[in-house]
């Protein structure tokens, strides 16, 4: 493998292999940071607010909801939408870049999976709620009809979502696991007692020898292309729950890849929400770098006007269509009593990602920072404004309605993000955050060190051993005929 | 268990470890295995390292699950217990799709996960042996079986070849 001195370098400064297990195992062989204790006390607050509010909802009724009979599907769908939609990320870099071998995800993947499963798991809390009776959750499940109820309906894309989430959390959570095998091994190699017998139990007995690493890229790959039309079908078939039916504003064909863009467009958002501090926390600067941060904020821009152009569409061919529901559903939301979340949702995605055209905007740090956050803002807007504003106003104007959240409605949310972040610094506390195997898979060829190793011989050919050393060849012992591959 | 020792060379660098290989397969010594701490890629031309027969696995498993899927959605709504929901067909195969598609998505990757796990002995509670503790850390490791006879032959290899350490180790 041979890498050209032009591209940018993937892991800056001069770290070495050994430094790398060093930086990444810091976190979890030292008692945490005040930053990461007071984090993890805020986010654990938020999961007993979320757990209040639970309880409060199943032991009262959804009652205590906002819904009305109007508007009988609001605040837990958009936030199950936002949630799963966070998830899409972690696959798309794990699995989609790897099939492009874009070696970039090797530093951010495994937090951006581990983000996947807890967005996953946040989303998979709605679910249940808005049963409002969690205990008879198994009659989504196809079980014979002595269990309580029918069979399941397999033409409702509502039971297709029940084995798309799930077959993709457990994919996921699969995917993930195979992945931290060597890092978890790496870790227990140098730990010691208690420690040592935890990390080895879930390292399963790796010995990273040449034969489990051909098996585990042969897996990888392979999960990979399983993984990639997975998580576009699982936001596909999110997407089926409003556009199989016949309300208007959601009865669209544009949905499928309107949705997939906009969970990426989301997900990409939380990276950087995450990733961005986790750096900083953790000290992972030279392997999460600017060059990292600026790629993603690429992908922020191609899927958010991939959505911009979407919601252009929707309006046209709501005009087009000439059906007059269709045409005021969106007149409604442009200008009904919900203007200010379309207009959110307009500003927030569809102008703050065309900012990332301007390289100085897209490498800052702070400025990448806050837009993550008003992405994330504006696409939990954009599902409340699909889903509210196409079901408050129906047919009948007699029974027009306005959706306002409760406090547990409100707490509800602001739990699942205590409990995602919850789930978040556990795991930075207790898993290798970076994948080291495949940081230090890039060092040979693709780290700043190499890169200016080579530069300083003025050399353009790889390099090649002899008698135990490793030989740069310089410009005089290319222009000898030896091999000259770029 | 019978004792068997192992001359374990040490390098530090990825290029001059498959050289190592090279030479100390040239030379007529059979090696146990190669311990890197990141996949090398090359090393399976020199190493040879038959190719994994894993995506036959997930392909078979990924039929299974498809056919699972069929059978389980053709028995429940259309055989066992046929449903009139809004008078659309009994025996909707369009509708199938999208869980057709997850369940073979779901069982290949879970037959394929689990074909890794026992073709690599990854079992919960495994004490697996260890050659070298630096071989998840920052050193490349290829460990060979030796006696009485070969033990000086192999050492000298590792050295020539440029091996940072060498090592003895009895499991």
């Amino acid at each position: 493998m041979h890498e050209s001195i032009i591209r940018k370098p993937l892991v800056t400064g001069t770290p070495d292999m050994h430094t790398i297990t060093e930086d990444v195992c810091r976190p979890l062989e030292n008692p945490p940071s005040k930053a990461w204790w007071i984090g993890f006390s805020l986010a654990f607050a938020g999961f007993v607010l979320w757990l209040v509010s639970f309880g409060y909802t199943t032991w009262v009724g959804l009652g205590v909801w906002g819904l009305n009979k109007t508007v009988g599907w609001a605040w837990d769908i958009t936030n199950f939408v936002w949630w799963v939609g966070i998830g899409h990320a972690g696959t798309l870099i794990s699995a989609v870049l790897l099939l492009f071998r874009q070696n970039w995800r090797n530093s951010i993947n495994r937090s951006a999976e581990a983000m996947t499963i807890f967005a996953v798991i946040c989303a998979a809390t709605y679910i249940i709620a808005h049963m409002g009776r969690p205990w008879l959750a198994y009659w989504a499940f196809p079980l014979p009809n002595q269990f309580g109820s029918l069979w399941v309906n397999f033409n409702s894309p509502l039971i297709w979502d029940v084995f798309a989430i799930s077959t993709y959390f457990s994919v996921s959570c699969l995917f993930w696991f195979i992945g931290l095998l060597p890092d978890i091994a790496t870790v227990r190699d140098r730990a010691t007692g208690t420690r040592k017998q935890v990390y080895s139990f879930l390292s399963l007995g790796w010995t990273s020898s040449a034969r489990s690493w051909i098996r585990f890229e042969t897996v990888s790959l392979v999960l990979s292309g399983l993984s990639t039309p997975l998580v576009l079908s699982v936001h596909t078939i999110v997407s089926f729950d409003f556009a199989t039916s016949v309300i208007p504003g959601w009865h669209t064909t544009i949905f499928p890849p309107y949705f997939v863009a906009g969970a990426i467009f989301s997900g990409f958002a939380m990276v950087q929400t995450l990733l961005l501090v986790a750096r900083k926390v953790l000290k992972l600067e030279d392997y999460i770098t600017i060059y990292h941060i600026e790629l993603m904020n690429i992908v922020i821009l191609v899927t958010g006007s991939i959505v911009g152009v979407a919601y252009l569409t929707e309006l046209f061919m709501a005009w087009y269509s000439g059906v007059e529901y269709e045409q005021y559903a969106f007149l409604n939301r442009v200008s009904g009593p919900y203007w200010w979340a379309y207009w959110t949702m307009m500003t927030c995605n569809v102008i703050s990602p065309q900012m990332m055209w301007v390289k100085k905007l897209r490498t800052s740090i702070i400025f990448t920072f806050i837009i993550s956050i008003v992405v994330n803002i504006g696409m939990w807007f954009e599902r409340f404004v699909i889903i509210v504003t196409s079901l408050h106003r129906d047919y009948l104007p007699s029974s027009w309605a306005m959706f306002y959240p409760t406090k547990v409605d409100v707490s509800l949310f602001i739990g699942s993000i205590g409990l995602f972040f919850t789930l978040f610094l556990l795991f930075i506390r207790f898993l290798p955050s970076v994948a080291m195997a495949e940081v230090k898979l890039l060092l040979k060829h693709s780290s700043e060190e190499a890169k200016s190793k080579l530069k300083k011989h003025n050399h353009v050919a790889e390099p090649t051993v002899e008698g135990g050393k490793v030989i740069i060849a310089t410009t005089a012992t290319i222009k000898k005929g030896e091999s000259n591959e770029q | 268990m019978s004792n068997k020792k192992y001359a374990i060379g040490l390098y530090d660098d990825q290029d001059i470890l498959l050289q190592g290989i090279k030479e100390v397969q040239n030379n007529g010594q059979m090696i146990h295995d190669v311990y890197t701490p990141h996949p090398v890629h090359g090393l399976e031309n020199v190493f040879i390292i038959p190719r994994s027969r894993l995506p036959i696995a997930a392909f078979c498993f990924g039929c299974l699950g498809i056919s699972c899927a069929f059978l389980m959605m053709w028995y429940m709504i259309t055989y066992d217990w046929p449903m009139d929901i809004g008078g659309k067909p009994n025996f909707p195969i369009v509708s199938f799709i999208p869980i057709l598609f997850e369940w073979t998505v779901l069982f290949a990757s879970f037959g394929m996960g689990l074909t890794f796990f026992l073709a690599n002995r990854l079992i919960p509670g495994s004490t697996p042996r260890i050659m070298d503790e630096r071989a998840t850390d920052d050193r490349y490791v290829i460990a060979v079986e030796v006696n009485d006879e070969n033990e000086q032959t192999v050492s000298s290899l590792f050295r020539q070849s440029g091996a940072v350490e060498v090592k003895y180790k009895t499991v």
